[in-house]
């Protein structure tokens, strides 16, 4: 794979070949004081000298770095899933007719594609799954499908992590190998560029960029092996199937279901996290109806309703579905873990629960058990 | 309007969430709380018996509705469903010439395929009897292939019975055995009084041989599988249809998960084994 | 013609009981017929025998004024009816009526009682088999008290 050179003051024309593709091109950008995912227009308008902290419960920028870079941010608080996957959205609007209901439903490929400008390793896993997901079981959600495939993926590998990440023990960052058009990583002065995709290569290719010196790639590649050095939060996904599934009724769930307050944050934050729920509405002369399609958190009472009520009445259950969900069933529905390693819901989370802590308690207490059992 | 062009309108993106829309043909009420649509989707509708479908009332909602007819003979649409809510309510007075949508079938069938050469064993309980009807139907078809067949079937009082009189038509069989136990009788009631658990024992059937088809409060189910096993049916052959919170029917919205599961598109019918680890623990 | 004895023991409920039992509990048996809406026990009245159900339908009831009388459950072929002659004081706790005709095997009461002070073996072997039935009947009652076919409202 050949590694290139984009100078920073190169960067708007990206933006601007991107932009003559068609493409929306959207990237981080400074919003009310926090990096947000928004319309970028301008190299100038990245969070230049933009550092972010996090830790459990916490979330802080300081913008008074070095201007030179503009990923040392790492995560926006909010990631990319509402771009492809809207909180909201229309499913179809019903109109009555002499001839009976008509249906009409809104067309994805009537909006222009999407350019997704600085997604990070662990968000392009959490956008794979997705795919696998909601595009490639028996039935699929074609508007995520429509969307996803004419967007165009610009990746940063990371170069930097937040104290809350732990990509690099759950296998999808900090580097991204594939799966994208364009992957960069940021160095002094610039950005060593390389394609991952016919659409990549055709539009660096237009750009004309020079090839990236051996040691831009030595500083790209320590760079990154630097980032994943410094985690410290680690997630062993080792046994955590059967861990989960053996300790379905492990006092433990009782003792976080006391410190969760059942809020959904960390649902609403999860790039993986797709589960959904509808609203059905019409208007008052009962011609029109509809139905919109919302997120929704198995941390929400009404989830798991049936008639008679909740089958999940106890946050200490509602926090086994995710964390269970997550980190077992998603491995038999969907052959990977539902965890990316982002770290977004231990930030997230107004408590402070970090699930590595979490799972490693589980770990200890399978451990001492284990180990009880073997003496005579 | 002519059967061909009653979904002529529906073609076009967003086929996953989007209905299909049928015209009902025929209400009937079964109980005091349960009735029976029939519905013309513009052709002869195939489904395997233990399928269901999402109905679907503009501006009121969708809901996962089993389906009740003959598969063998594929005609129009039948679906048995208890108002107990506002969308099934708003279904339950539909009036013939309504249209109501219709996605489906979806979920995981009755293995009528393996019952061949085995007796079957069918127990159902309240409203269960609905998804259980097109399993029977199929069965007593193809009524040669089997060895004994039984129904036993639940429910809260006389007058929670559904299909009665195809109750009756079952239980004048030579080739089939019916039993009916209700848990409140009233003055008028013969029958039995008792869980429908409390028949398993008493029942004739070679349990070795027997494929056990279950379905009804998942609690009643629970029970039943307990007394199955307790006669020494292989679990492998013992099948339940569960109910969890379906809102989508196709493994999308989250919502019916069980363990590794979603109800909707891995079940609703399982094989005993592969969900008992979960049946038994609380709030999974 | 088989002796009553044999047609005991092939009876799930006397099941493994040695024969010198199963003979001295046939001398305590009698054969006997029930027409529908015949009462095998009446509330109240000396529990003096048990029966084994060989046909028919028995409705254990109880009469509730103002509601008449309530089944609570039926017994039938093959299973074991009463067991208010085992506890002091003796008494039926309910009615039990014949619903279709029944033919049941009626044990003495007192002719058992008498038999299991002299041999508790014998005693501890019937004991354990009533509780069964009583253990099996309390389940069954717990599950119809939970009226799991209610309707807690939906969508």
């Amino acid at each position: 794979m050949n590694a290139y050179w984009l100078s920073r003051d190169r960067l708007d024309a990206l933006l601007e070949a991107l932009k003559r593709r068609g493409y929306r091109v959207i990237g981080p950008v400074m919003r009310e004081g926090l990096p947000t995912l928004a319309p970028l227009e301008r190299a100038r308008d990245l969070p230049w000298g933009v550092e972010a902290r996090a830790a459990p419960g916490r979330y802080e920028v300081r913008e008074d770095a070095p201007k030179a870079r503009a990923f040392d941010f790492v995560l926006t608080p909010q990631g990319w899933k509402r771009l492809l996957f809207p909180p909201e959205r229309l499913l179809f609007r019903v109109r009555r007719t002499d001839l009976g209901y008509e249906v009409t439903t809104p067309d994805p490929e009537a909006e222009p594609p999407l350019a997704l400008f600085g997604v990070r390793p662990c968000e392009l896993r959490a956008i794979q799954i997705h795919d696998r997901v909601l595009s490639q079981g028996p039935f699929a959600d074609e508007a995520y499908t429509a969307r996803r495939r004419a967007a165009f993926i610009v990746v940063v590998q990371c170069t930097r992590s937040l104290e809350t990440c732990f990509c690099a023990s759950v296998g999808t960052g900090p580097e991204a190998r594939e799966g994208f058009d364009l992957a960069l990583t940021e160095v002094t002065d610039g950005f060593v560029v390389v394609s991952g995709s016919f659409k990549g290569a055709d539009l660096l290719q237009e750009m004309d960029l020079p090839e990236a010196t051996e040691a831009q790639q030595r500083e790209a590649r320590e760079a990154v092996a630097r980032a994943a050095r410094s985690q410290r939060r680690r997630l062993d996904p080792q046994g955590l199937r059967d861990l989960l599934y053996g300790n379905l009724e492990s006092p433990l769930w009782q003792e976080i279901g006391e410190r969760c307050i059942g809020c959904g944050n960390c649902t609403m934050v999860c790039p993986t996290c797709f589960c959904t729920t509808v609203e059905d509405g019409s208007d008052l002369s009962g011609r029109e109806a509809w139905r919109i399609q919302r997120w929704d958190s198995c941390f929400s009472v009404e989830y798991a309703y049936i008639h008679g009520g909740s089958i999940r009445r106890s946050v200490a259950s509602r926090y086994r579905q995710w964390l269970t969900h997550k980190l077992a069933g998603w491995q038999d529905q969907f052959g990977t873990l539902g965890c990316v390693g982002c770290g977004r819901c231990i930030v997230w989370c107004p408590v402070g629960i970090d699930l590595t802590e979490e799972v490693a308690r589980f770990r200890e207490q399978h451990a001492a058990v284990a180990a009880q059992e073997e003496q005579p | 309007m002519q059967p061909e062009t009653l979904n002529h309108l529906a073609a076009g993106p967003g086929r996953t969430f989007r209905p299909l829309w049928a015209r009902v043909l025929r209400v009937r009420r079964e109980t005091h709380d349960t009735w029976t649509l029939t519905l013309d989707t513009g052709g002869p509708f195939a489904f395997a018996p233990g399928q269901f479908n999402m109905l679907y009332v503009p501006g009121v909602g969708e809901v996962p509705i089993s389906i009740s007819g003959d598969p063998t003979s594929p005609g129009p649409l039948v679906h048995t469903l208890r108002a107990v809510g506002a969308v099934t309510r708003a279904l339950c007075s539909l009036k013939p010439g309504d249209l109501v949508g219709v996605r489906g079938p979806f979920g995981t069938p009755w293995p009528v395929d393996r019952a061949e050469g085995l007796d079957v064993v069918i127990v159902a309980g309240g409203i269960g009897l609905a998804p259980l009807r097109p399993a029977l139907y199929y069965l007593l078809r193809r009524r040669e292939w089997y060895g004994k067949i039984v129904l036993l079937y639940g429910a809260r009082s006389p007058r929670d019975l559904l299909y009665r009189r195809e109750l009756e038509r079952w239980r004048g069989r030579f080739d089939l055995v019916v039993e009916v136990t209700v848990d409140h009788a009233d003055p008028s009631w013969r029958g039995h009084v008792g869980v429908v658990t409390r028949l398993i024992p008493e029942v004739s059937f070679d349990p070795w041989n027997t494929l056990a088809l279950v379905c009804g409060p998942e609690i009643m189910m629970r029970f039943t599988a307990q007394a199955l096993l307790d006669r020494k049916v292989p679990p492998e052959n013992l099948y339940l249809s569960l109910e969890r919170n379906m809102q989508c029917g196709v493994g999308l919205c989250g919502h019916c998960q069980l363990g590794p599961f979603f109800v909707c598109k891995d079940g609703p019918v399982f094989a005993y084994p592969r969900v008992a680890p979960f049946l038994g623990k609380r709030e999974v | 013609m088989k002796g009553l004895a044999e047609l005991l023991a092939e009876h799930p409920f006397f099941q493994g009981l040695k024969p010198e039992h199963l003979e001295y509990i046939a001398t305590c048996s009698t054969n006997v017929v029930f027409k529908p809406g015949e009462y095998l026990a009446r509330e109240g009245e000396e529990a003096d025998r048990f029966y084994v159900i060989r046909h028919g339908t028995v409705a254990l009831e109880l009469f509730v004024p103002h509601r008449g009388p309530l089944v609570i459950q039926t017994v039938r072929e093959g299973d074991v009816l009463g067991w208010s002659w085992l506890f002091e004081p003796h008494r039926w706790a309910f009615d039990a009526r014949a619903v279709t005709l029944v033919r049941a095997l009626a044990f003495d009461g007192a002719c058992l009682r008498r038999k299991c002070d002299q041999d508790p073996e014998l005693g501890y072997e019937l004991m354990k088999r009533f509780a069964r039935v009583i253990a099996e009947r309390l389940k069954a009652t717990r599950i119809q008290l939970m009226d799991v076919y209610g309707n807690a409202g939906g969508r």
